[in-house]
Parts: structure tokens; C-alpha cells; sequence
């Protein structure tokens, strides 16, 4: 739950300013995309991702560092791709 | 030197190591705390105590969210979804196995009880959705991490006209659980290693107190094995030249102010509770969220009628003391034989960011020092 998973935004939803689709470790899934609106997210952008939630905006190197380090974790890892595989937000 | 290879930069990490052992007056002995459980995982996950020399001390926290969830709100959000037929339960995946009085969410879902996982909380929205015929309650649980989330989706249910959906709050705030710590006579610490994902949301300014009232050095870290190192080294600096202040290793994810939009919507969305009972460490004054007199319809403490179960822990659970920091996880006297993470007795041993998880799956592994590669 406390993992933060970083994904990229592949495509923001012109019907809700919110939402935006995320690609996380080949998964794409709608992410709320509120908290970082201000900062200016873009699709393209990588971002870091807590319970559906984009929590910041960070850098391509972060994103791969971060990640290399969660598949480190093992089962934590798989669950947290599992439950994102299960996730529908609309 | 197995771990080794698991540092992006074996030679900086070295170095940081020998850095950090050339700070170290022998004569001392250091006691630091990391706070978040995140940090737990990944210490064990990597042995980083074996960078470290013996006279320094990495004490676990209590920022591990399941675990500081007290029996008795188990037992009342289980109260909740067997009372109530028309209620669907959701709830994180590591909330499911907390034992409670009456077993696990997963015991009362085997029962019968509509209990369902869910990966976001908006997912319990969509949920509630679905079914405008039940009512779907999402049994929130976190630190400021994950908040924020919960105050959306509130918003965005409002906003919808959602009323089949409510929140059954649980979220708890990080400083006042320092506070305690702090306040607390069984320890003494030198320094903190402070959280990283709840500081994006705070940032770093509400730890001021630390340094100022308290003489004690917090670093908010990453949580690479290489960040911790990093951030112990900056430690140990900050205690070498006798200084105390807050400083930020984990820059590149954490701002200084915090996301401002976050802190807005929970302002908005949460009041504080005058008190909330945390597992092991007892009743803390305006320590814990509840939704705003603005969001009251929303709250499912005020739509249901909640038993507001009070549970004392098993008395063979030593919980209490590890999230103090004043036990080692082995310490406990179930650890390992009653207690584990498949029939877990507390809740340490639930989620893989309790001490006692984190040292029972990796801990073997930190039980012979390794040489540090200079």
C-alpha cells in the first residue's frame, strides 16, 4: 500500500481533467491525476503512484531507480502489480 | 559481499560507509530511528546495518499503517459488514489479515461478510457505482501518504452525488506519533530517519520541532539502499559537528513545502479526532482524521450505528514495544514460533512494512556481519 510505483502517462482524458491513463510495468490503468495538475503533468511525463494516485512528478532515472528497487522486493512487488491489474478507477 | 551488488554504485556506497565509520566516536552508541516502515522493508530487504559500525543502532518506528490499527477498530469495521447486510466492506490488501478479536477481514469474508480487496479507493467508489442498491464503505487506513487519496475520492463522490458511499476513517498523522516517541521515557534517540513518501504530501517544515525543542538531527530519505546510507551519513555529520537541524536526501522526490494540493484537500475534507487509540502505543491527542462536519454524510461512523469496540491486545503481543523501538522484533516472545506472518498474532508480523515481517522474511540474512568493501 505504501509502495510508490512510478508509471508514465500515456494519454491525459479530455472528459475528465483528473484521470489520465498510466502505463505502469506494461499495465495501463486510469490514474487520479489531481495532486500533480498544478505542477503540470503531461503525457509523457513519469510519475510516482500511491493507491491509484499520482503523488509527484519525478524524472525518467528516478522512475527506473525506483522500480529496479520494488522488483527487488519480490512478492511485495507482484501483489502490488496484481492489485493495479485489478484496479478499475474510473 | 552478496548485497553489495544490489547498491547502484558499490564504490560511492563504500565510500559513504567509511565516511559514516570515520564519524562514529567508538565510544558512543547511536540510536536512530526510522520512522517509516518503507524504511524497515528496505533496511532488512538489504542489510543495510551491515554497512553501518556495531555502535550504531537503526530503531524501527511506528510509520507502518496496518500496524498501528488498534483491535477494536477491526472489530468494529467487522461489526460493520456482519451487522449491516446491504454494506460492502472494501479495504487495502494488507488490511485483510490485521487479527482483530473476532479473526481477519478474510475470516469474517469466509463467514459470509461482503469484505472485498480493493487497490484504490476510488475503486471502492466505482464499487458503490455498481451496486446502487448496497452501501459500499471504504475502511480507510494510512499516514499522509494515503490521506490525501481518501479526501479525494470523497470530494469526487460529493461531486458525483454518490450517497451509497462512505468512509470509515482511520488515517493517522505521523508527527504526533514522534511526539510520543519523543515523549517517551523507555528511549533515547540521537537522531531520525524521516519519512519519505509522507513527507512528499508534508514536506519538511513540520519537523522543525524536532531539532529546535528536542536537540535531534531528521533526514528524509529515499529508500534505496544507497539513500538510507546517505541519509545516516548526513546523521552522523550533523551529530559530529554537534549541530541539529532537518535536511532532505530524498530532494528529488520530496519538496521542501510539501504538495500544497494535498494538504488543501485534506484541510478540507478531514477535522482532527481529540484523541485516537493507536496499537501499542495507547491514546494520542489529535493523532488521528475524521471527515469534516462538511463531509458528515459521507462518514459511516455517523450513517451506521458503530459499536466503538474498545479490545485490549493479546497480552503474549509485544507489538507495543516494537513500535516503540523498544524491542527488537526477535525480542517479542512469540516471534517466529506463535507469531508469523502466515498466522500472524499482531500486527508487526501482517504487513510486510511491520519490523517483525520485515526481520522474519530478510532478517537471516542480516544475522552475520558482512566486510565493507573500502
Amino acid at each position: 500500500m505504501c509502495l510508490g510505483i512510478p508509471g508514465q502517462v500515456v494519454r491525459l482524458h479530455d472528459d475528465n481533467e483528473h484521470l489520465a491513463e498510466i502505463d505502469v510495468v506494461g499495465v495501463r490503468r486510469n490514474v487520479n491525476i489531481g495532486l500533480v495538475v498544478d505542477d503540470g503533468v503531461a503525457e509523457g511525463d513519469w510519475v510516482l503512484i500511491h493507491v491509484g494516485f499520482a503523488m509527484s512528478i519525478i524524472d525518467e532515472e528516478e522512475a527506473a531507480r525506483a522500480l529496479e528497487g520494488l522488483k527487488l522486493m519480490g512478492r511485495d512487488y507482484d501483489d502490488e502489480v496484481a492489485a493495479i491489474e485489478q484496479s478499475r478507477i474510473t | 559481499m552478496k548485497y553489495v551488488d544490489e547498491f547502484r554504485d558499490p564504490v560511492l556506497a563504500a565510500g559513504v560507509a567509511a565516511r559514516i565509520a570515520e564519524l562514529c566516536d567508538p565510544d558512543r552508541h547511536y540510536k536512530i530511528m526510522e520512522v517509516c516502515g518503507g524504511h524497515t522493508h528496505a533496511i532488512y530487504r538489504y542489510g543495510v546495518h551491515d554497512y553501518l559500525p556495531e555502535n550504531i543502532e537503526l530503531v524501527h518506528g511506528p510509520g507502518c499503517p496496518v500496524c498501528v490499527i488498534p483491535m477494536g477498530r477491526v472489530a468494529d469495521g467487522m461489526a460493520l459488514a456482519e451487522t449491516n447486510e446491504d454494506v460492502i466492506l472494501t479495504c487495502f490488501g494488507d488490511m485483510m489479515r490485521v487479527p482483530g478479536d473476532g479473526g481477519s477481514f478474510l475470516d469474517a469474508a469466509a463467514r459470509g461478510a461482503d469484505i472485498r480487496m480493493v487497490y484504490s479507493p476510488l475503486d471502492a467508489l466505482r464499487i458503490a457505482v455498481e451496486h446502487p442498491d448496497r452501501q459500499v464503505v471504504f475502511y480507510a487506513i494510512g499516514f499522509e501518504t494515503t490521506a490525501p487519496s481518501t479526501a479525494l475520492t470523497v470530494l469526487r463522490a460529493k461531486a458525483l452525488g454518490v450517497d451509497n458511499f462512505s468512509v470509515f476513517c482511520n488515517h493517522v498523522t505521523i508527527i504526533p506519533a514522534i511526539k510520543a516517541i519523543l515523549d517517551s521515557p523507555d528511549l533515547r534517540l540521537d537522531a531520525f530517519i524521516g519519512p519519505g513518501h509522507v513527507s512528499t504530501v508534508i514536506g519538511c517544515r513540520p519537523y522543525e520541532f524536532i531539532p529546535r525543542d528536542h536537540g535531534k538531527p531528521l533526514v528524509c530519505s529515499g529508500f534505496e539502499p544507497l539513500d538510507l546510507l546517505q541519509s545516516v551519513q548526513m546523521i552522523m555529520e550533523q551529530l559530529a559537528q554537534g549541530r541539529a537541524e532537518v535536511a532532505n536526501q530524498y530532494a528529488r522526490v520530496v519538496p521542501w513545502d510539501g504538495n500544497r494540493k494535498a494538504l488543501e484537500v485534506m484541510a478540507d475534507v478531514f477535522a482532527l479526532r481529540p484523541h485516537f487509540e493507536w496499537r501499542g502505543l495507547g491514546f494520542i491527542n489529535q493523532s488521528a482524521l475524521k471527515l469534516s462536519d462538511r463531509y458528515a454524510d459521507f462518514d459511516a461512523e455517523i450513517r451506521f450505528d458503530v459499536p466503538g469496540i474498545r479490545v485490549a491486545d493479546p497480552k503474549s503481543c509485544q507489538c507495543g514495544e516494537v513500535l516503540k523501538g523498544v524491542l527488537k522484533p526477535w525480542e517479542c516472545k512469540v516471534f517466529g514460533t506463535a507469531c508469523t506472518p502466515e498466522t500472524p498474532i499482531g500486527t508487526c508480523m501482517v504487513s510486510s512494512e511491520g519490523a517483525c515481517a520485515a526481520y522474519y522474511n530478510y532478517g537471516r540474512y542480516a544475522k552475520k556481519r558482512l566486510p565493507v568493501v573500502a
